[in-house]
This record gives structure tokens, C-alpha cells and sequence, in this order.
């Protein structure tokens, strides 16, 4: 029986290290001005395909994402930690896409994949904090969600069981496969990498890669077939041009601005009683406090 | 037709405080844009919804009672909502950016392909130029939220799509009633016409919501906690402060990331907003995400050993020392000059 799950992940700015150089004219993301990280929640997510993994006999662990050639660093560390493999999904038709144009490539790219048991994805990705693109995947292919997963308790006999971490509490939910869940951060952190994976998948690279290293290793790629990350360009999916990239985003961004506080005249005290007490003394006779 | 509706989230009969401010933000826009401001209920035993959300300016409540329909699961309420959005065309649509507004919007909005903005903090109606077509589009929602850890503010608009998507955290919009003699109108919906069978394959087998027990909102004083107090132990100091001037503890996301205090006190971005009288920040920098979530406040104490501190530059006062030796000072003089 094989049973695939498929992971989204994607590779975000460190949006912790923001530089002034991190936006664009044009108002978007200049990706190659920030440090390039796996985003968090994806790898909670990841973990939990992983402990798929483990339970079901014959499943499988790939994951997609979209983003420039070197996204496929993500991929590769997926591998390390587990995953058979994995998607890139690459191109400059894919450029300026916003949730919903990314959600209908990744939807056109995952029905390219064949029979799909189960999607996992993080909540949420640090760059935008929408948390959309993992709904509007599930609904472009049908499929049902569970949303802020923090366990994955049970899955058997095609049934899923999800603890799902809420706002205000904590729910537990049941559905039927195939569908997608979107996994919390405080759900389990990801497995570290592991040695002899890293050894083992350490060459692995996609075609874009392979061509960019200038060192010819066609006979270890045909030794080793698990050794190529497959990568999908615009043409490689089934799929309707107009609601890709910009065309396909009905969000526009008219302005960003920086963040600028305006400055107050402060009065500036020392921690003496004498000031302490005399902060304390105005305060009440001002009705702040009292 | 062509109306502003919101999605009202709904435990145990009662609106939650989200969308009663988003009804109110919604009514200013409906004021603005001459249109109708409406609300969706859906769920079960629906009856008092009506009297808790006319004074708010609403003129029409579109109700779903159904039993199947709380808890609330994902499929059956985008089904109710892409169904009715197909009928009525709202231009403008919102939600909370709650658990379960988040959970439903994208969902509404891939069916729909319509845009959808998340956790705005502020929305406004204004003109928008598209060069590139040479268009101009009047009277648009300005979704305007934060991006990239709050380091920049983006303004969002969805020139052709409809409904133009936004969800907004708790907290964020205030809340003001209208008119309590506001005369809105309930139409019934027949369920099974916008909601299929097959919508409920989600089965919920267990639920425990609790009721917040920190209320940062409505607390007209805040002493307010950062990475700085350094322990669990020492944020003690703050509830003590907080209990003698009647208020409420909160904390910067650094302090809760490090485990010194509960995710409901968070202030900021991705926590809440508030507004108090006097806010207090002990041991706080000052992240962007943090002074977004409390810059509003009508007197700002800082309190931090760092002279040159962010938050400082909008502080009305800055005690430069530590917070060790500051709050009991606090205390001890609140207490000596308080009658």
C-alpha cells in the first residue's frame, strides 16, 4: 500500500534580520537582501509527516514548494531530516504572486502528483503571517482542513484524528482522507538532522543546481536516482496562465511604508525615592492612578 | 446588493467582541460608502442575536440556525458564505482574524477568487491608480496591515474582485453602539439551499473553550512586563503593582516566547491591542510588533536600565534604573499618598 503525504514548506526572509534594503521599489520582497530560512511552522509540520511516516507502512514524504532555485535548499534539508524528496516549483511566471495565485500553482502542481493522501503544511509562513495559503490550497482541490493542528493522535483505515490548538482552547476532530492540515508551532519541533542522511543526500540538487556547479556528476545522478530533487517550471503543470503570478493575484499593494514612531519630549527620571516619589504624587493628584 | 457584510463569531449565543468591533468599523464605512452595513449568523439557537447586534448600526442579519451548524467546522460555513456572497455581491466582506475567521476567510476567498487581506489593523476607503492600465478606481478598501515583523506597514487593495476580504484581530477596531433603538431586519435562511450534506465530513469529538480570564482590553491601567524582568520570579513584582493600582499585567512577546508569562497577556501585533489610561513598561526594548500594540495609550512609563532604550522615544516618562528597585518604590509611594 503506498500512502504519499505531501509537505509545503517555504523558504522565508529571517523577517528577525530586517535591513533597510529588504523592500523593493516596486513595493515587493527583496528576497536576496534578507538571510533565507526554512519557515518555522513548516518544519512543525514536517515532523508530523514524519511520524506519519513512521506509523504507515509504505508512506512516502515529499515536499513542494515554490520559490526561486535555491528554495531547493529546503528541500534538501527536508531530506536530511527524513523526506524521500521533494518538489521545486520554479519560474518567473510564478514572481508576484499573492496567497491565492500561489495556492492555485501549488494546487496544479500537487493534482500533477497523482493520488495524494494526506497534506501537511505549516500555519503560517513569518513573511506575510497570513495563514491563508494552506485553506485556499484545500479548497482549489477540494479537499476538506484541519487548521492549527498541534498532534496528529490517530490516523488509520483512512480516518484522521486531529487535536487542534485554538485561541481559546482545544479541539479534537475527525475526517476522512484525503485532506489537508495545517500544523501550529506549538506543536512538536522538528527531529534534527540526521548524520548519515546528510551524508547520503548531501549531493542531492536539482537540474538548475547541477547545471550552476560546473562539475559533471552525470554518472552519479544515474547511479543514484534519489540523488535528483525534481524541478517543475510553468509548463510541467496543467494550468491556466491568467491566474498565475501578478495576473492571477487579485491583492495589489498600493503602498508600504516604514514604520516610524514619533518621538515624545520625555521627562527623564533616575530611580531615586525623592523622583519615584514625586512620579507617584503627580500621578494621583492627575486622576491617572488613585 | 453591493453592501458590507460580516461574519459573526458566536460561543454559547453570544457575539463574540471581535465582530461587534468589526460591526462598528463596518458601519463607519457603510456611512462612508452609502451602502448597507449586514452580518451573517450561523450556528445553532440563534434567536438572541438580533438584540445584541441592531444597536451596532446593523440594517440587515442574515441567520443560519441549524443545529449542524456549531460548532462551528470549516466546510458548511464556506458554503453558507460563498453561497450567499454569490447572491448578495457584498463589496466589502470581514471577519475576525480569530481561529476561525482565519480558518474560513481563505477558504471563502479561494472559492470566490476574491482577495482577502489578514490581520489588518487599520481599513479606509480611498482612490487607487493602476498605471499600468491607466485606471483609476474610486471608493476602495485600503487593507492596511503590518508585514515583515511589523518592520513595514503595507497598504492592500483589491481593485477587481469582490468581495474585497479582510479579517481583523480582537482588539484592534473599538467598539461603540450606535443606536439602541436601531431598527435592523432578520432574514431567515433556508439552510439546506446554500449548505450540502457532503459539507460535513469534519467531525468535532471534543471541545474546551474557556472564557479569557485576562480582560487587557477593558483595564484602564496596564503594568506590562518584557525580556527585561529576566524571571517568572520577578514578574510577581508586576501583579503586585498591577493589584495596587487596579490593573491588569501585560507582556512583549519576547517575555512570553521565553516562557515567564501566558500567551493571553501578550501586547502587540500578534497579541493585543489596547489603549489604557496609563500603561507601564517594565524591562520592555520596544520591538515595532510591540509598540503597535500600545503606543495608543494616553501616558506611557517606561521603565529599563538601557538609557537609549526604543521604547523611550514614546514614553511621557523615562525611569532609567532597574525594575528591581523601581516597582516596590512604586509600591511603597502609591501607597503612602493614596488615601
Amino acid at each position: 500500500m503506498s500512502f504519499k503525504i505531501v509537505v509545503l514548506a517555504k523558504q522565508v526572509p529571517d523577517t528577525r534580520n530586517v535591513g533597510k534594503d529588504a523592500m523593493k521599489a516596486d513595493g515587493t520582497v527583496n528576497r536576496a537582501a534578507l538571510p533565507a530560512i526554512y519557515n518555522p511552522e513548516d518544519l512543525n509540520a514536517l515532523e508530523q509527516a514524519l511520524r506519519l511516516k513512521s506509523k504507515i507502512e509504505g508512506a512516502t514524504v515529499h515536499v513542494l514548494t515554490m520559490g526561486p532555485a535555491r528554495a531547493a535548499e529546503i528541500i534538501r534539508e527536508s531530506m536530511y531530516r527524513g523526506a524521500d524528496g521533494g518538489f521545486l516549483l520554479s519560474g518567473r511566471e510564478f514572481a508576484g504572486s499573492d496567497t491565492l495565485a500561489t495556492s492555485y500553482a501549488l494546487a496544479c502542481a500537487i493534482r500533477k502528483m497523482g493520488k495524494v493522501d494526506i497534506i501537511v503544511c505549516g500555519r503560517q509562513a513569518i513573511d506575510g503571517d497570513t495563514a491563508q495559503v494552506g485553506p485556499q490550497v484545500a479548497e482549489k482541490l477540494g479537499m476538506p482542513q484541519i487548521t492549527y493542528a498541534e498532534e496528529i493522535i490517530d490516523c488509520s483505515e483512512n480516518k484522521i484524528t486531529v487535536k487542534r490548538r485554538l485561541e481559546r482552547g482545544v479541539e479534537v476532530v475527525k475526517g476522512t482522507l484525503p485532506l489537508l492540515i495545517t500544523v501550529n508551532g506549538s506543536a512538536p519541533a522538528c527531529r534534527p538532522r540526521h548524520a548519515k542522511l546528510t551524508l547520503k543526500y548531501k549531493h542531492a540538487a536539482t537540474p538548475t543546481e547541477k547545471q550552476d556547479s560546473g562539475s559533471d556528476y552525470t554518472d552519479l545522478y544515474n547511479s543514484h536516482p534519489y540523488l535528483n530533487i525534481n524541478e517543475w517550471g510553468v509548463n510541467d503543470i496543467e494550468h491556466d496562465i491568467q491566474w498565475l503570478g501578478l495576473t492571477g493575484s487579485p491583492t495589489k499593494v498600493k503602498q508600504i511604508e516604514n514604520v516610524v514612531f514619533t518621538a515624545k519630549e520625555s521627562k527623564r527620571l533616575t530611580a531615586s525615592d525623592a523622583e519615584i516619589e514625586d512620579l507617584m504624587k503627580e500621578l494621583i493628584a492627575n486622576h491617572t492612578i488613585g | 446588493m453591493n453592501n458590507i457584510i460580516v461574519y459573526l463569531e458566536i460561543e454559547d449565543g453570544i457575539v463574540g467582541d471581535v465582530s461587534l468591533e468589526l460591526l462598528t468599523k463596518g458601519r463607519s464605512l457603510a456611512d462612508q460608502l452609502k451602502c448597507k452595513l449586514e452580518a451573517v449568523a450561523a450556528g445553532y439557537q440563534l434567536d438572541s442575536i438580533g438584540n445584541q447586534i441592531f444597536p451596532y448600526g446593523v440594517d440587515t442579519l442574515y441567520l443560519a440556525d441549524d443545529k449542524r451548524l456549531a460548532p462551528y467546522t470549516t466546510l458548511p460555513h464556506t458554503s453558507l458564505l460563498v453561497n450567499l456572497f454569490k447572491e448578495e455581491k457584498p463589496q466589502i466582506a470581514l471577519m475576525g482574524a480569530t481561529s476561525i475567521g482565519r480558518d474560513l476567510g481563505p477558504r471563502v476567498s479561494s472559492a470566490l477568487f476574491s482577495g482577502l487581506t489578514a490581520d489588518c489593523t487599520s481599513l479606509e476607503v480611498g482612490t487607487y491608480e493602476d498605471k499600468k492600465a491607466a485606471k483609476v478606481y474610486e471608493n476602495l478598501l485600503y487593507q492596511i496591515r503590518p508585514a515583515f515583523g511589523g518592520n513595514i506597514v503595507a497598504t492592500i487593495v483589491n481593485p477587481d474582485c469582490r468581495p474585497q476580504m479582510a479579517t481583523v484581530r480582537e482588539g484592534v477596531m473599538k467598539k461603540e453602539i450606535r443606536d439602541v433603538k436601531y431598527a435592523g431586519k432578520t432574514r431567515k435562511l433556508d439552510v439546506s439551499k446554500y449548505v450540502s450534506d457532503t459539507d460535513f465530513v469534519i467531525e468535532v469529538i471534543e471541545r474546551h473553550m474557556e472564557k479569557s480570564k485576562v480582560n487587557l482590553k477593558a483595564s484602564p491601567i496596564i503594568v506590562s512586563g518584557g525580556y527585561g524582568m529576566g524571571s517568572a520570579e520577578n514578574f510577581k513584582m508586576l501583579y503586585d503593582l498591577a493589584a495596587v493600582l487596579g490593573g491588569e499585567v501585560g507582556a512583549s512577546r519576547a517575555a512570553v516566547d521565553s516562557g515567564m508569562v501566558e500567551h493571553e497577556r501578550q501586547i502587540g501585533q500578534t497579541g493585543t491591542t489596547v489603549r489604557p489610561k496609563l500603561y507601564i513598561a517594565c524591562g520592555i526594548s520596544g520591538q515595532i510588533q510591540h509598540i503597535a500594540g500600545m503606543q495608543e495609550s494616553a501616558m506611557i512609563i517606561a521603565i529599563n536600565n538601557d538609557p537609549h532604550a526604543p521604547i523611550n522615544q514614546i514614553a511621557d516618562y523615562v525611569i532609567t534604573g532597574s525594575v528591581e528597585e523601581v516597582i516596590p518604590k512604586m509600591i511603597q509611594y502609591y501607597k503612602k499618598n493614596s488615601k
